[in-house]
């Protein structure tokens, strides 16, 4: 192969055997990833867009080595994560957004410590890093606090620091800004750009659900459900995809039956489902003449119409483009909250 | 500095961070160190009771050295195994861990030293108990120190990997277990001989003691420290082989437990790694 990615996946497929409680044998497996096909340039910050369950975490976890794939490869840095774990593992790091762990009777400064310690990094590099990364997440005054004593999101932002700390040829975020508050999310966002940006040679995975993270940050995007890759573009591609489109969002009294509104002729794509006691409904139309349809089936059907917009395309519109759902309607089905 | 040699002083680092709670440090004193001098002292004290004050009886003061030492044995045991259940259930690191370029059984052995460190205070003050209050051995002079340190030195080593195996075994059990240690250094109390010769047990406990290192460990110890002759002529079982040989046995087996012990943990680290189980949190 001439040209080596940054990270390459072939074909990989990850199975779970779910052993049922009652210690009976059988377990039904099941496709976390089905077939995941991807490519991801050196110096890209690439995006995994996909809904609670879609198998962004598995396919992380087999990056970074702490799961083995089910079948197919997956190569970071030329090198096969399940073959050559070691020689893996000295050039990435990983965080998981949500993570609030840490050796709670270290300090902020020691847990942190400790990490340059294992990658070998000399004592002036180290706390350079250390202050450094201390001043992005804005926990400089906690430095010499037991890291036991932190809120919730302090440990999270203490866990972002630490996937820093080696400068790694590539890194792996599993959902960074799960749970911070905006304002924190934000300069996070905009040091994780600038960090790829910066350095030459360096790579970025991330996933998230948030569909604007993705827009905002990513050179390019895959989209992922059930453990499949439905689309991997830049978002300006992903989005030209349904140019010539309309995309119409309303809101109206609460609707049970919403089937009807994907029969109507010239919908190319709906979406339609609950939220804050009203219904929300997302049309693609190849035509907008469409509108007058569903606006007399939001009648007939008793239903009040509360609001009406037209918008230019977004990642969640490419999403139920391509899933024929939106994101958060998944995630209701699914019962799953993050 | 080698990744071997940096996983080795960071985990020693911080398994003594977390060992030793200065926050608390009457509570560590009194878990690490007065505990189990306590424990070994409480068996003593049975065995005075039931022979009647006897200290002059030499099976005494093998019985005293043996217990003295085993100490080392949980400690070290649970030391280095129960890593594996605090970093991924209590501090819930172990998949950090695992990313970052350590050599994992460099880590854990090192996790393991603080315990092994506060055991040897527990040891030396139980055996320096025994020498002056119970009159075990109290002469300094005669003790062989070049077989101490070989011996003590080789059995700990054995010990951490065995450590290592218990890791592995722990590594892969889907719930919170610390069981697991307490109950196999109990059975290796039973059947090294720790405090009575294997010969008392039945043949084929005896067989079993005769297969594992620390029976020889204990056995090269109370030698060093009591004097060969002395030892042999309990006829604890072992009476029939020279010092040299038990060395030598002692040498081959902790070798052969440290293959073991490194092959079982990678069979371990690959059904775990398949099962998705090195960053499971079974309990909170
Ligand atoms: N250890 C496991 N055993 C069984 N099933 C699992 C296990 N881990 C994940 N799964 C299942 O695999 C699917 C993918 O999970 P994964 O954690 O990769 O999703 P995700 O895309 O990261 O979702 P989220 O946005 O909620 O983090 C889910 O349906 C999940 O239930
Ligand atoms: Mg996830």
């Amino acid at each position: 192969m001439s040209h080596s990615w940054a990270i390459e996946t072939e074909n990989l497929v990850r199975i779970y055997k779910v052993k049922h409680k009652r210690g009976d044998a059988e377990s039904a497996p099941f496709k976390a990833l089905d077939g995941v096909n991807s490519q991801v340039g050196t110096g890209e910050l690439f995006g995994l867009l996909g809904p609670n369950g879609a198998g962004k975490t598995t396919l992380i976890k087999i990056l970074t080595t702490l799961l083995l794939p089910t079948s197919g490869t997956a190569r970071v840095d030329g090198v096969d994560v399940a073959a050559n774990p070691q020689e893996v593992r000295r050039r990435i790091n990983m965080v998981s957004g949500g993570d609030t762990c840490g050796y709670g009777l270290l300090t902020v400064e020691e847990n942190l410590w400790m990490f340059t310690q294992f990658y070998g990094l000399d004592n002036k590099t180290a706390r350079e890093r250390i202050g450094k990364m201390l001043e992005i997440v804005g926990l400089q005054d906690k430095a010499k606090s037991k890291s036991y004593q932190l809120s919730t999101g302090q440990k999270q932002k203490m866990n972002f620091a630490r996937g820093f700390l080696n400068d790694p040829k590539i890194l792996f975020l599993d959902e960074p800004t799960l749970g911070l508050d905006v304002q924190t999310s934000r300069v996070l966002r905009k040091f994780v750009k600038q960090w790829v940006r910066e350095r030459p040679g360096r790579t970025l995975l991330l996933t998230t659900h948030y569909m604007a993270e993705a827009d905002e940050l990513c050179d390019r995007v895959a989209i992922i459900n059930q453990g499949k890759i439905l689309a991997c573009d830049t978002p300006a591609n992903l989005k030209k995809r349904l140019q010539g489109a309309s995309v119409f969002k309303l809101h109206v009294t609460p609707l049970e039956q919403t089937e009807l509104f994907s029969d109507l002729p010239g919908v190319s794509n709906f979406s339609g489902h609950r939220r804050n006691g009203h219904t929300e409904l997302n049309f693609i139309l190849d035509d907008e003449n469409t509108l007058v349809k569903i606006l007399s089936a939001v009648q007939q059907s008793g239903a009040h119409l509360i609001s009406l917009d037209k918008h230019e395309p977004t990642l969640e519109d490419v999403f139920i483009d391509l899933v024929g759902k939106s994101l958060s309607e998944i995630e209701e089905q699914t019962g799953s909250v993050s | 500095m080698h990744e071997s040699a940096r996983s080795l002083k960071v985990a020693a680092w911080l398994g003594w961070q977390i060992e030793s709670n200065w926050t608390e440090p009457f509570l560590f004193l009194t878990y690490s160190i007065l505990k189990p001098v306590a424990s070994a002292l409480i068996l003593v004290f049975m065995y005075l009771v039931i022979s009647q004050g006897n200290f002059n009886n030499p099976l005494f003061a093998y019985i005293y050295v043996g217990n003295a030492f085993f100490i080392y044995v949980g400690a070290v045991l649970l030391g280095v195994s129960n890593t594996i259940v605090d970093d991924r259930e209590h501090y819930g690191m172990l998949k950090y861990i695992y990313v970052s370029p350590i050599q994992v059984y460099f880590y854990l052995l090192g996790r393991g030293m603080a315990k092994t460190m506060t055991a040897t205070i527990a040891v030396v003050i139980t055996l320096a108990f025994g020498a002056i209050a119970l009159g075990v051995r109290p002469d300094f002079f005669t003790i062989d120190w070049p077989l101490l340190i070989i011996t003590l030195t080789v059995g700990l080593a054995g010990l951490g990997f065995m450590g290592i195996l218990l890791a592995g075994i722990l590594l892969i059990t889907a719930r919170h277990n610390d069981i697991v240690g307490e109950a196999v250094a109990g059975a290796l109390y039973l059947l090294c001989g720790a405090v009575f010769p294997i010969s008392v047990m039945p043949d084929w406990l005896q067989w079993a003691g005769r297969a594992i290192p620390i029976t020889y460990w204990l056995e090269g110890l109370r030698r060093a420290l009591l004097g060969t002759e002395l030892v042999q002529k309990l006829h604890t079982g072992l009476e029939d082989f020279s010092t040299p040989t038990i060395l030598l046995i002692l040498l081959g087996s902790t070798l052969l437990a440290i293959l073991l012990s490194i092959g079982f943990y990678r069979w371990c680290e690959r059904r775990a790694k398949e099962k998705g189980l090195i960053d499971m949190q079974t309990m909170y």
